[in-house]
């Protein structure tokens, strides 16, 4: 077996134990901070979509990582409160239901992803982080002044939504969710990888004038990829206003989007379990380094200095080399 | 005599006071292998770019297969069936010989927008991919990682993924530039084939390849055709010997 594909195992097989331990352990915080992972995974995962094999460096998946969180939050307020979200033309009831939701949250942002990237991919390099960066601080400052969801406070969800034969409020049910969405998305995108579609998107990074001549338009794939993207990362926003009850501007603001950025680049851009090794790092050092000093980022700095310098393929180009060409 | 494949009528572009091209027809043959010369800074890429799609000219019109594509993107043309290979070897890096060849294969198909199903294990696309490699005599190499290739072998491996989208015309950059004598040896009798299966529009620096090769040869200089005629009528034109050959043979 390759290298790769034992430590793509043997992550995902951590993610499997380590929370069953906690569970026996009766360690529910343990378990709670493995379920930040994962949701933390499952939101690199859809932007190493974008920057991985498209190449695309999106400095505004914050944008998606919100919208997602508000979808939950607004759904689940209006569910709370017994007032409809419309009542005109027709009555739109809030919900409380996960899987209503995380559909809200993937169309909602799979649509944002069609306008932002349809602007911002007329530009490229530079101008694209900041143009993206741009539209995540639009949403971010319209979430502050919309006072109706809760402006700068946010909005506070009593009880956890609800998932069909599942109690949600037992931490290792709610994380067995999202472990499983997490499985799901990283089928998807292994799959998503090695399709037409996969090929034809890395040649696109790797040389346009290429993809030109075969007679494709790179723009009409950059712009599936960054949807697609926006769309996984929406869900993992809505899964992670569900864990914390609790949805607040911070989810659109750049911070998310460098800490998303950070999951990719600390595991390995392009390699499909990337995000999932570098947001488990990520808690690793905040868990560990956060008690040592409230400074705990520089530390993260350092590390993160220290992959771009010396291991670029992250931890995956680290321990399982080069990306090896799959045939 | 059948209608010209590719048709340039009186296209014309400047950059500033530089006038890259002026006033320029051409056309191809079915059948034939059209060289276009000319010294460095003539105005060959430029021209090239114009009929692929990548610069919009100033004036002028380019005909092809029967309609104007002059307003057509490059990837437009490509789809209609213009087989482009670059002076500069412009290939998916990061890809093994095989992918790209496949990725050829997939434009051809022109079904890019499928996300679910392996590519590289699609049997159709893989005998359009491994018939090309072999054409150019590649096959062995199906498996190397592009950026490992020699020079020569990237120029092939350009041709070959041309090949995987069976154009209906071939615009050739320089593709013997940077080949040993043996190399572009083996490329020379491969495009005379060639030229059966589609038309070929050959830039090319090598005198030798393109007296050996083309039916027509078109004489760039300074951004003007000055004359464009077979291979025993440019050898006897004063105005082209002193302009160029004269140049290449002192």
């Amino acid at each position: 077996m390759r290298r790769e594909t034992i430590l793509n195992f043997s992550l995902l097989g951590l993610l499997f134990l380590f929370p069953l331990w906690a569970w026996v352990a009766d360690e529910p915080f343990l378990i709670t901070l493995a379920t930040r992972a994962v949701i933390f995974a499952i939101a690199g995962v859809g932007l190493n979509l974008a920057l991985g094999f498209g190449g695309l460096v999106s400095f505004g998946h914050a944008l998606f990582f919100g919208l997602g969180g508000y979808a939950m939050g607004i759904l689940a307020h209006h569910a709370q409160t017994y007032v409809p979200m419309f009542t005109w033309p027709f009555v739109i009831e809030g919900t409380t239901s996960m899987p209503i939701i995380w559909l809200t949250a993937i169309a909602v942002s799979a649509l944002v992803a069609l306008g932002v990237g349809a602007l911002s991919l007329r530009t490229s390099g530079v101008y694209f982080i900041m143009i993206t960066l741009a539209f995540a601080q639009m949403f971010y400052y319209f979430a502050i002044s919309w006072s109706a969801y809760g402006g700068e406070d946010g909005l506070s969800i009593y009880v956890r939504n609800e998932f069909p034969g599942l109690n949600t409020m037992d931490p290792i049910q709610f994380y067995a969710i999202c472990y499983v969405i997490l499985l799901v998305m990283l089928f998807f995108v292994f799959r998503l990888s090695r399709s037409s579609f996969g090929l034809m998107l890395g040649a696109a990074r790797q040389n346009e004038d290429r993809v030109q001549a075969l007679g494709q338009v790179p723009y009409r794939m950059y712009l599936t990829a960054f949807v697609i993207s926006g769309a996984i990362t929406g869900l993992a926003g809505a899964l992670f206003a569900d864990l914390n009850r609790f949805v607040s501007p911070v989810m659109f603001d750049w911070h998310t989007s460098g800490e998303i950025m950070i999951f990719v680049i600390l595991g390995g851009v392009g390699r499909v379990l990337g995000p999932v090794a570098g947001a488990a790092l990520f808690i690793l050092l905040e868990h560990s380094l956060g008690g040592v000093s409230d400074y705990w980022h520089i530390y993260l700095g350092a590390i993160l200095l220290g992959v771009v310098l010396f291991a670029r393929g992250g931890l995956f180009g680290l321990i399982a080399g080069r990306e090896v060409a799959h045939d | 005599m059948t209608d010209p494949v590719l048709e340039v009528r009186g296209v014309s572009k400047s950059f500033g006071a530089l006038i890259a091209s002026n006033d320029i027809n051409l056309d191809l043959y079915p059948g034939e292998i059209h060289a276009l010369i000319g010294p460095n800074g003539a105005g060959k890429s430029t021209l090239i770019k114009q009929i692929s799609g990548g610069l919009r000219p100033d004036s002028g019109r380019v005909h092809f297969a029967g309609r104007d594509v002059t307003d057509l993107s490059t990837a437009a043309r490509a789809r209609l069936g213009m087989g482009r290979t670059f002076q500069i070897s412009s290939l998916a890096m990061d890809y093994t010989v095989l992918q790209n060849a496949v990725l050829g294969a997939l434009g051809h198909r022109g079904d890019v927008f499928r996300f679910f199903r392996p590519a590289m294990t699609d049997p159709e696309l893989l005998d359009r991919a491994r018939d090309s490699l072999e054409t150019v005599g590649l096959e062995e190499f199906h498996a190397v990682r592009t950026s490992e290739l020699s020079h020569g072998q990237r120029r092939q491996l350009e041709v070959a993924v041309a090949l995987t989208l069976s154009p209906k015309v071939f615009l050739m950059d320089e593709p013997m530039a940077g080949l040993g004598g043996e190399g572009s040896h083996r490329l020379m009798g491969f495009l005379d084939g060639l030229r059966s299966q589609a038309p070929i529009l050959l830039v090319e620096h090598d005198m030798d390849a393109v007296f050996a090769l083309a039916d027509r040869i078109s004489v760039l200089v300074y951004g003007e055709i000055i004359a464009t005629g077979t291979v025993g009528e440019i050898r006897e034109n004063p105005e082209v010997r002193s302009a160029y050959l004269g140049e290449e043979d002192a």
